[in-house]
């Protein structure tokens, strides 16, 4: 009740407080004196409104208080407290909730560290997040209120989705969205940097911080929800296509190009137009993100309850943003200088050039693959989806010059380049590829496609490797990333040409050979847990060199809401990852069993973690 | 240059608004029934057990009511709707045509084996292009078609109302 109360009119008064927060800016903007410390004071005062909010909201859910109709739409007595916790933000209200107060987290912080940027280009910042926030409050006022009222009380709640109860899942959203938010302060920074002519290299290394910092927690939240889709959906794979996978995508492809143009910027001061383009494009990506996965336009497994509404306030918001935006880079955005842009083919500009054309076009092809089946609907009524092969076709063959310049870029320097260690390049491509041949020609693939690709990432990944013993610490951040990168596509080829899979159907005592696999069905039995129930398959696997293991893959069939998922056991080694999955069959006594053997599959989690170590390592050097 | 530049870029970011916005108007998440009314595709399909190639259309005739069950062995939802599937075969005036997605041949046998066999002829799926084509999202997902025509399209497991909704168009 009371928390309830209190989380609903500081909201409200958070919500006041970025009137009082324009008033002072616009009043202050052209005053002489230093930045007015009403301004920090009301921003302080509207981020403490919100904590109090969200906390107000932790508490509803924490006491199960069930005449909150977000707390009675998504939670339950029966659940572990820290689910009760997560389910905050595993909803819409909550969930917005919290995207608010990581956006008024971000502008104070924003505010106290660039005390030594000009006053004009803290307070047009603060400005423009100010629309963005205001944004926000009125959509959360408006649609989505979290302090909805319920008379009579429901004794009790519906239930959180059983399958967002997992530990990964419930760190993700909040990961995931201090990355987009991080991303609006790249873009009112740019846009104010714009329209005051700000952009200069000190501005792009003051602004590199924040690029990190969003890059690293966009990196890791989209690793999480990987994670997540693995462990609990049980299909089997790392990566599905869905619509709301691509839409995190997005943005970090636009981020990480911006990442690197910001680098260009800084030692040269060039690519400003694609400084201000990719910054206006990772947020409005993110935004454009939100609005497909909550307002139900998008055909996808994760796809909460749509409501019409929402969906339009959050275009009309969208799209404002969007106009706003392109109406400043077209009136106050200046052009590079014509004599910074002469550079050799042959320099880092160049190369760093080439890939973000590279990058806008993988990022062209998720976001048609994404948004086409709405046209087309919309156009013609036809409905399609779009699946992993047309990604596949479209993206794999772009990848070969993607990894080679990737591997030759950061040896080249800026303008032109006389490359001295020609020899060694050579040395090490030949190798890579004769050692990929070698590996691909005792397989049964494709030889040509696979050998180039394979031999793209040995390269890479050697030439990195090589660097990181021989440099030491020059960098070193951007080898541990490219390094990662290489790491990260070794293992999904690898991934992907050793798979193996068995689908049966078994019943108890059952023994099923294949391919000198022995699997053993030993035995079921039946656990009581605090919100749900679960039968447990006991399964002895022996493979062909005599090594045997047991797998224990789990029905757990949660009775609020009433739903059976199936967990799958995992066994994880270095080199792959055995799977098992088992589901009810019609006349109980058989059980579907699929077990899969994943080579290389921790790999995958490890190297994004690597690329992502890379961008703390730079973040930590700037500070 | 600049102008004719930026209303460009307007006149894009408009269109790409309207589309969107008109989406959102007929938004279709998930619902597990849907209406609508398109040809049936021409499609070569190879049938299960005979391996024959055939094209699509050529199965369905006259004036009966057909149902193409998008279905696969692996799949637990499609193991729920199966019983379903198999009092709608007892119902006269429809034919239940089997689509096997992304399944081997040995396991679609050995699931029939088990829960019984529904479907009037069964087609392969291998790679999962032919139910993309049909305008699919996964499986499992049912087709009601009659005179060549799609006219119901159920995503999601087929449950006792759907049932019920089906034995009433084909009376």
């Amino acid at each position: 009740m009371l928390p309830s109360i209190i989380g609903y009119y500081s909201l409200i008064l958070g919500f006041i407080c970025s009137f009082f927060i324009i008033f002072f800016s616009i009043r202050n903007f052209n005053q002489v004196l230093k930045l007015d410390t009403k301004i920090l004071s009301f921003s302080f005062l509207q981020l403490t409104f919100v904590v109090i909010s969200f906390l107000g909201l932790v508490l509803s859910f924490v006491i199960s208080d069930f005449s909150n109709e977000t707390v009675f739409n998504n939670s339950h007595t029966a659940k572990p407290l820290f689910y009760k916790i997560s389910g905050t933000w595993g909803n819409h209200e909550g969930s917005l909730l919290l995207w608010l107060l990581v956006l008024t987290l971000f502008i104070f912080l924003f505010l106290l560290r660039t005390k030594k940027q000009s006053k004009q280009y803290r307070i047009l910042t603060l400005l423009f997040q100010q629309i963005i926030i205001i944004g926000f409050f009125i959509f959360l006022l408006k649609t989505s209120n979290p302090f909805n009222y319920i008379y009579p009380i429901p004794s009790e709640g519906l239930g959180l989705n059983p399958i967002l109860q997992d530990p990964a899942l419930a760190i993700h959203p909040p990961i995931l969205y201090l990355g987009y938010v991080g991303a609006s302060i790249i873009f009112s920074a740019a846009l104010s940097a714009t329209v005051l002519n700000y952009i200069s290299k000190k501005w792009a290394s003051h602004i590199k911080k924040w690029v990190l910092i969003s890059w690293v927690f966009l990196t890791f939240g989209i690793l999480l929800g990987s994670i997540w889709a693995y462990y609990e959906l049980g299909w089997g794979g790392f990566w599905f296509w869905d619509p709301v996978e691509n839409v995190s995508l997005m943005p970090w492809f636009a981020l990480t190009t911006l990442l690197h143009c910001i680098l260009a910027l800084e030692r040269r001061l060039i690519l400003t137009s694609w400084v201000v383009v990719l910054s206006i494009g990772t947020f409005t990506l993110s935004m454009c993100g939100t609005f497909l996965v909550r307002s139900g336009i998008l055909n996808s497994v994760h796809t909460f309850a749509n409501d019409p509404e929402r969906g339009i306030f959050i275009l009309v918001f969208l799209f404002s943003l969007i106009f706003l935006s392109i109406f400043i880079f077209i009136f106050f955005h200046k052009p590079d200088n014509k004599s910074q842009i002469n550079f050799s083919w042959l320099s880092k500009e160049a190369s760093i050039l080439f890939n973000n054309w590279l990058m806008m076009y993988f990022l062209s092809v998720v976001l048609i693959g994404t948004v086409y089946p709405i046209f087309l609907d919309v156009i013609s009524s036809e409905q399609i989806s779009v699946g992993p092969p047309f990604y596949h076709r479209l993206i794999i063959p772009f990848l070969i010059p993607f990894l080679l310049i990737m591997a030759i870029g950061p040896k080249l320097s800026w303008i032109s380049t006389n490359i001295k260690q020609k020899l060694n390049l050579i040395i090490f491509l030949v190798i890579s590829f004769f050692l990929a041949g070698f590996i691909v020609v005792n397989l049964n693939v494709e030889f040509l496609i696979n050998t180039i690709l394979i031999g793209s990432s040995f390269y890479l990944f050697f030439l990195t490797l090589s660097d990181l013993f021989r440099n030491k610490l020059i960098n070193i951040s951007q080898n541990i990333s490219h390094f990662g990168f290489s790491l990260l596509i070794l293992s999904i080829l690898f991934n992907n040409i050793f798979s193996s899979e068995i689908i049966t159907n078994m019943k108890i005592g059952e023994v099923y050979k294949k391919d000198k696999i022995e699997i053993n069905f030993q035995k079921i039995e039946q656990k009581k847990e605090k919100n749900f129930n679960s039968i447990i398959g006991t399964f002895n696997i022996t493979d062909s060199e005599n090594k045997s293991i047991t797998l224990k893959p789990q029905l757990r069939i949660f009775n609020q809401p009433n739903i059976i998922t199936s967990e799958a056991d995992i066994k994880t080694t270095l080199f792959s990852d055995k799977f098992m999955v088992m589901n009810v069959v019609q006349n109980q006594e058989y059980f579907n069993i699929r077990y899969q053997i994943k080579p290389f599959m921790i790999w995958i989690w490890i190297s994004v973690i690597i690329i992502t170590l890379g961008g703390l390592v730079s973040f930590y050097r700037k500070i | 240059m600049k102008n004719k530049f930026s209303i460009l870029l307007i006149v894009f970011f408009t269109f790409i608004f309207i589309i969107f916005y008109k989406g959102l108007n007929n938004s279709n998440i998930y619902v597990p029934s849907t209406q609508v009314e398109k040809d049936v595709p021409d499609l070569k399909v190879k049938l299960l057990r005979s391996q024959n190639e055939i094209e699509l259309k050529s199965l369905f005739e006259g004036n009966e009511f057909y149902l193409i069950n998008i279905w696969s062995s692996w799949c637990g939802p499609c193991r729920e709707e199966h019983p379903i599937l198999m009092n709608l075969k007892n119902q006269k005036n429809i034919n239940i045509i089997g689509l096997n997605y992304k399944d081997n041949k040995a396991n679609a046998e050995k699931f029939l084996r088990e829960l019984g066999n529904p479907y009037y002829e069964i087609l392969e799926d291998n790679n999962g292009s032919k139910s993309i084509e049909l305008g699919a999202y996964g499986v499992p997902e049912s087709f009601l078609i009659h005179q060549n025509k799609i006219i119901r399209k159920y995503i999601g497991p087929l449950n006792q109302n759907l049932f019920t909704e089906i034995n009433s168009l084909i009376k």
